[in-house]
């Protein structure tokens, strides 16, 4: 009898966190829809009734009117690109060498270094951000792409997971047996600890990845010249006033971000979710 | 491992030689120069040149009596306050719910693939995103509620002041609860499984299990969610930048939103933008200190003073011992 009842009871708050879980998936998806929907109807369309369902015929005319204004998401989608490769390469290379540093040799400074590490990633950067643009000012190098990347070098919480991952799977004997055959220490990183990192380059390098192309506050700082707009900052050019009331194309412009993180999203949803995972238990 | 003959140490600091290089220069040097900028009189655009105030706290007096600065302290705090209560609230409830093996929830995967995309997707594009949907008179949101008969007739949620504030916190919120909810399933599936069956074989319900197990148990992890999410909360920029410009009325206006438009509009002033990040700062050091140690392993600091007592009696007895 009361194991009946239990069933009956499990039934319904199954059923209920089911809902409870369709109904925020939904949210999840449901401004996405509407703002690729929106990307297809004219303005007068969405004045008319600004939800549908069903996309319309404007697609064209809303890229027309995107394009002939300052928008221009070949050159954001360039610049994105260059800055977030080449943040990902430093960050997940030097991070290696770093980690492997750490782990694979003996030296007097090794503990200090790793402890320095660990109050380093304590560090809240991003208030540092008035003297890094004053900085690169006086460098010359605003407008320029490098001052997004070469930071990246030093990613103190890549090098901890780097080093954990190394801990757990990296045998020296295979670095001992190497330099019996005569590689040298850089020849050793490169060709037989890289490749054996792999695993654990590719999860950080698509948080990297996605970090850096959404990056908004740096860039927006350090980037005025129009043929270095990223795309964040191409985004925030749908704000202003040149688009006010051209919405179909502001939704196509959206649409047109979003678009490039949702492929690289789906195909790769179940490794970034692990990767997330993964980060969170670093105790 | 002992190694003769050639010793490798050299390499160790080889290789950290690129790390250290970079941490210096573009995170040690930045930080001491913002540090700097905040005693001087530097302001005005492409402007580099400063000599130190004579009051030599200038910058910090003006900004911490500036009513526009305090308010931003207070829009962000509140801001990630009604973000992150709701937001931990339906993290937990559904973490709670994916790990509880008499539910036994399917499609777990495809459900944390959707509650998570969110998070991924361009902060700025999320912003102008969300201002076209509560976009007055003819946004989508006014369209359905009027729709459906919730309003008479549409309404400019971006004039008002609370509403704003509801849209900022509500996209952080949708934004982060897959992440945190994610972070903590992992925490959960972590615990030692003996722990659980402990819990069942002594009758405790579902209820009891997550309050007296799961929850003790996920404290490092609450921990580390709660202050990674304070420090993002704190500086909070691109969504209450793009979403509204930091209005109405500076109700959106957050202390980086703040700090960006003295630094980089207007007339440029850099030295009090900088500092005001070091306020920024020293109430993040601040936040953290205190988090970490509330949250702090309290049995574990128990132990350690039993331990210690044990081995003060120890030492005690043995002397006495010797003594006689």
């Amino acid at each position: 009898m009361r194991k009946e009842e239990s069933t009956v009871g499990l039934t319904i708050s199954r059923t209920i966190v089911y809902i409870i879980c369709v109904f925020f998936a939904l949210l999840s998806l449901f401004p996405f829809v509407i703002m690729f929907v929106n990307s297809t109807r004219s303005t007068y369309e969405i004045q008319q009734h600004a939800i549908s369902l069903i996309p319309s015929r404007f697609f064209v005319d809303n890229l027309q009117i995107l394009l002939g204004k300052s928008f221009n998401p070949l050159i954001g989608f360039k610049n994105s690109l260059i800055i977030s490769t080449g943040a990902t390469l430093c960050a997940t290379y030097f991070s290696s060498l770093t980690a492997y540093g750490l782990m694979a040799y003996d030296w007097r400074l090794r503990q200090p270094f790793f402890t320095f590490i660990m109050f380093v990633l304590m560090l809240p950067l991003q208030v540092a951000g008035i003297g890094f643009y004053q900085f690169m000012y006086r460098l010359g190098w605003t407008n320029n792409l490098l001052p997004l990347i070469l930071p990246a070098i030093a990613n103190p919480a890549m090098v901890f997971f780097m080093r954990q991952y190394l801990l757990a799977t990296l045998s020296l004997d295979i670095v001992d047996s190497a330099r019996i055959d005569g590689a040298g220490e850089f020849y050793t990183f490169n060709r037989i600890v890289i490749p054996l990192m792999v695993p654990a380059i590719a999860t950080q390098a698509i948080f990297t990845f996605v970090f850096n192309w959404n990056q908004l506050f740096m860039p927006l700082v350090l980037l005025t010249n129009s043929d270095k707009y990223t795309m964040p900052i191409m985004v925030s050019l749908l704000r202003g006033d040149i688009y006010k009331t051209e919405y179909g194309s502001v939704y196509l412009g959206l649409a047109a971000t979003v678009l490039p993180l949702f492929i690289i999203y789906f195909l790769l949803s179940r490794y970034i979710i692990a990767g997330v995972a993964l980060g969170g238990v670093k105790e | 491992m002992r190694r003769k003959g050639v010793s490798y140490a050299k390499y160790g600091y080889i290789f950290s030689i690129p790390f250290v290089l970079a941490f210096l220069v573009f995170q040690l040097y930045p930080i001491a120069y913002t540090t700097i900028i905040g005693f001087t009189d530097l302001k005005g655009l492409g402007k580099t040149d400063f000599s130190f105030y004579p009051d030599i706290f200038r910058n910090f007096k003006l900004i911490l009596s500036n009513p526009t600065f305090i308010e931003s302290l207070g829009n962000t705090a509140l801001i990630w306050i009604i973000n992150f209560v709701p937001q931990i609230i339906l993290a937990l409830l559904l973490t709670a719910w994916f790990t509880n093996r008499r539910l036994n929830i399917k499609g777990q995967g495809a459900f944390k693939v959707m509650l998570y995309m969110p998070n991924i997707i361009t902060a700025a594009t999320i912003a102008i995103l969300f201002n076209a949907l509560f976009g007055y008179p003819m946004g989508p949101i006014n369209d359905v509620l009027v729709k459906l008969g919730i309003l008479d007739g549409p309404y400019y949620f971006l004039q008002n002041k609370w509403a704003a504030r509801g849209i900022v916190a509500f996209i952080q919120f949708w934004m982060w609860y897959g992440y945190t909810m994610i972070i903590l399933i992992a925490g959960v599936l972590g615990i030692n499984p003996s722990l659980f069956e402990a819990a069942e074989i002594d009758g405790a319900t579902g209820t009891q299990t997550f309050f007296h197990v799961t929850l003790p148990s996920l404290r490092t992890i609450l921990l580390y969610v709660l202050v990674t999410s304070m420090i993002g909360g704190l500086n909070m920029f691109d969504i209450p930048k793009l979403l509204n410009l930091g209005g109405p009325d500076n109700a959106t206006l957050t202390s980086s939103v703040f700090i960006y438009n003295q630094a980089f509009s207007g007339s440029y002033l850099y030295n009090r933008a900088a500092a005001a990040s070091l306020v920024m700062f020293v109430i993040i050091a601040i936040l953290s200190g205190v988090l970490f140690y509330i949250m702090r392993d309290r049995d574990k600091v128990k132990l350690k003073k039993q331990k210690k007592a044990l081995i003060k009696a120890e030492k005690m007895t043995a002397r006495k011992g010797a003594a006689l």
